[in-house]
């Protein structure tokens, strides 16, 4: 490593003496605002003489005071920024403490929670250092250090860096099992204004590269049996809500789009928080979206497992999600013809548009009725939840007694005395952030606790 | 209106047999008692098959006697067992077996004599049994095979191992003898390493060491202080579960929601 120049030999030193705790606890602070931590998509069995297996389904290892999932140590490698981007806490210009971890280090701390049964595996992202090429570098030798070195088997989500040689991201993507590379911010003009230093193509250009990997590798594969994977888990993207003005339906668009042309596995959402002040940025006392990031969220869902369209969901006339129901009903509502649904005749994925159904639920009743006539009574039996569905469903051609047979009731219905109230209300009068007027259940699912 | 004897509705009282009318059918006062383990459970099944009877009650050894039916002993023997074992996955399914296997682990006071109720619905009905979801039998095996598999995951999930000269120890307190389910999930995970397990509510523990398994039962688990080291990896590994939090986003239900709070006991972030 050539030795730093000029003022920055000092934060250089101070970065040397520092202990492991001090770094952890910088570099952790650092990285907890991406909301990935899923340890999904791989499964990999064991092997003699190595160390971890890696699940599809992932396994989260604990739950932090915010209620999110723990799955991987998720820690920068560094955020010592060469960049200033104003939403960043990690900005050149902004007054923190730094710290970057030497490779050894960081290995030997994600090996060691590991066989401790904490986590799951790894999630290394970094500032930019120096320059893209060298953080790369670094980051390469951490994840070579536990593949080869430790021969460890495990899950490993590594975010890749804008501006890297593309040879770089290859030899970072053989070794990891997810690659990612945030949006950051849902439109061009938003990363304008508030990350001057990245442009939408310096962001999808990389993730394009990213896919392309996968397609050349899945070929090869073909070819030569033991060829390593290339992220055989696939990538994933985040992006901020609420920094900017865009509207759900162009998010919701341009997650669909995400999904289609780059074959993303996942697409993150998160509520912004004001974590500075700012010229172009929301003021500091601004609260979090979270109602709106969980709607989101259920909306993503229903693009990926309940086989909706983005343009079903929202249009330019209504171009923001009701925030006092769930899309699903929201959309069951506003096509109030297309119910009610026999649940003995209905195909799957009729069923999979009922509100309150999930893809478990229905898979039961698919299950179920082959052995016979299902009554209401039976779906109670197998634990089907009917608190949103009996509005949308009959059994043997009959509803629920005394179910409403038209939308205003059934909104009547499934929202609780205030919320009703508050439905009445104009839109522009509720706001946005007042959590006492939702569900209760939307309240504590609000936080991506899904994820 | 008439309801006659029509052909329609004995079929549907044959078809499927509640319990009830089972134990119509076959019922005797007679209580099983068995030793306890799954294969004593499997000649329990053999017996009331070939005995055409039902027992109105399962019981093991060391459980209190309950009952005031006279007490019939089912000696364990494993070439019935295997028969069973065998049948179960030809005749009904390998689905029915996980779930029975799962329920066998259960804690649920009536569980023998549920498995038996079912594994008799098996095998009239087929590998079709697991879709009966709304039958009560079919449901009760489900609901408790689900809370069983549920429970070993929590601890796959939450279990934590310290290291004690080389060995990683862990202590779990399940609700269920969940530990049969989940060693196989860290000899995969660490085949280089020598593990210990112990269950203390069921004191019982699992060893893993230089590859070999071994399952035993151990009354007292009597553990050193922590080195200075591993002290550290706890201290480093507390850090990063305060620091990891977001300030804004606290919510302490949503928290106890997917990590329920008997779990913490035995978790290193909460000592």
């Amino acid at each position: 490593m050539p030795p730093p120049d000029g003022e920055q030999i000092d934060t250089y030193r101070e970065e040397q003496e520092m202990d492991v705790l001090e770094k952890l606890t910088i570099l952790s602070d650092a990285a907890k605002y991406d909301v990935a931590c899923t340890s999904s998509g791989v499964d990999r069995g064991g092997a003699p003489g190595s160390i971890g297996n890696a699940y599809a389904s992932g396994i989260c290892h604990s739950f932090s005071a915010d209620g999110r999932c723990i799955s991987l140590l998720k820690v920068l490698l560094s955020n010592s920024c060469v960049y200033d981007c104003s939403y960043c806490v990690n900005r050149k210009s902004n007054d923190v403490g730094r710290a970057t971890f030497e490779p050894h280090e960081l290995a030997d701390l994600m090996i060691q929670f590991y066989k401790r049964n904490y986590i799951e595996g790894l999630f290394l992202s970094s500032a930019v250092v120096r320059n893209p090429d060298y953080t790369c570098e670094q980051m390469i030798e951490v994840l070579s250090l536990i593949r080869n070195t430790y021969r460890f088997r495990g899950y490993i989500h590594v975010k890749a860096i804008p501006g890297a040689d593309e040879k770089l991201l290859t030899a970072l993507g053989l070794l990891a099992d997810r690659m990612s590379i945030n949006l950051e911010l849902p439109s061009n003009e938003s990363l304008k204004l508030l990350a001057p230093d990245k442009s939408r193509e310096s962001i999808l250009e990389p993730m394009r590269k990213i896919t392309t990997g996968i397609h050349e590798n899945r070929t090869d594969l073909v070819k030569y049996r033991h060829t390593p994977k290339f992220v055989p888990a696939g990538q994933s993207t985040q992006m901020i809500v609420g920094a900017s003005p865009e509207t759900d339906y162009h998010i919701i668009n341009l997650s669909a789009a995400l999904y289609k042309k780059y074959e993303l596995k996942r697409v993150f959402y998160s509520a912004y928080m004001p974590v500075l002040a700012g010229r172009n940025l929301p003021a500091l006392e601004t609260k979090p979206q979270l109602l709106r990031e969980h709607r989101l969220y259920q909306a993503d869902w229903l693009l990926r497992f309940y086989k909706f369209e983005a343009a079903e969901l929202l249009d330019e006339k209504k171009p923001n999600f009701n925030l006092l129901i769930d899309p699903k009903c929201n959309w069951a509502l506003n096509h109030y013809d297309n119910f009610p649904v026999e649940v003995n005749k209905a195909p799957y994925e009729t069923l999979l548009r009922v509100p309150g159904l999930g893809v478990l639920s229905v898979q039961k009743i698919v299950k179920a009725r082959r052995m016979g006539v299902l009554d209401f009574i039976d779906l109670k039996k197998m634990g089907v939840v009917l608190k949103r569905a009996q509005y949308f469903i009959t059994c043997k051609g009959k509803t629920i007694l005394g179910i409403p047979n038209n939308p205003e009731s059934v909104l009547r219905g499934l929202l609780s005395e205030r919320s009703w109230e508050l439905a009445q209300a104009p839109m522009d009068q509720i706001s946005l952030f007042d959590h006492s007027k939702s569900t209760r259940e939307d309240l504590v699912k609000c936080i991506t606790g899904q994820i | 209106m008439h309801y006659g004897t029509d052909l329609a509705a004995t079929e549907i009282i044959d078809y499927p047999a509640a319990p009830e009318q089972v134990r119509q059918q076959f019922s005797s006062n007679i209580a099983y008692v068995y030793d306890g383990s799954f294969e004593g459970l499997l000649c329990c099944v053999y017996e009331s098959y070939y005995q055409k009877e039902l027992p109105s009650a399962i019981f093991s050894y060391d459980q209190a006697q309950e009952t005031l039916f006279p007490a019939k002993e089912i000696a364990t023997n494993r070439t019935s067992a295997q028969k069973v074992l065998e049948s179960i996955g030809r005749k009904i399914s390998r689905e029915a077996l996980k779930l029975v296997r799962a329920c066998y682990f259960s804690e649920k006071k009536d569980r023998e004599i549920m498995i038996l109720e079912f594994l008799r619905l098996g095998y009239k009905i087929g590998s079709a049994v697991t879709n009966m979801l709304s039958h009560d039998t079919v449901r009760a095996v489900t609901k408790t095979a689900l809370t069983v598999q549920r429970e070993s995951h929590y601890h796959v999930e939450f279990l934590r191992f310290s290291e004690y000269d080389g060995v990683m120890v862990a202590i779990i307190e399940p609700k269920n003898f969940v530990l049969p389910m989940m060693y196989a999930h860290f000899c995969d995970r660490f085949p280089s390493e020598q593990f210990l397990i112990y269950d203390k509510s069921h004191k019982h523990a699992f060893i893993y060491q230089n590859g070999e398994k071994s399952l035993i039962p151990l009354e007292h688990l009597e553990l050193p202080k922590l080195s200075a080291k591993e002290e550290k990896y706890h201290e480093l590994w507390k850090r990063f579960y305060d620091t990891i939090a977001i300030e804004g986003r606290i919510n302490h239900k949503l928290r106890m929601n997917n990590m329920p709070k008997r779990y913490w006991t035995h978790m290193t972030e909460f000592q």
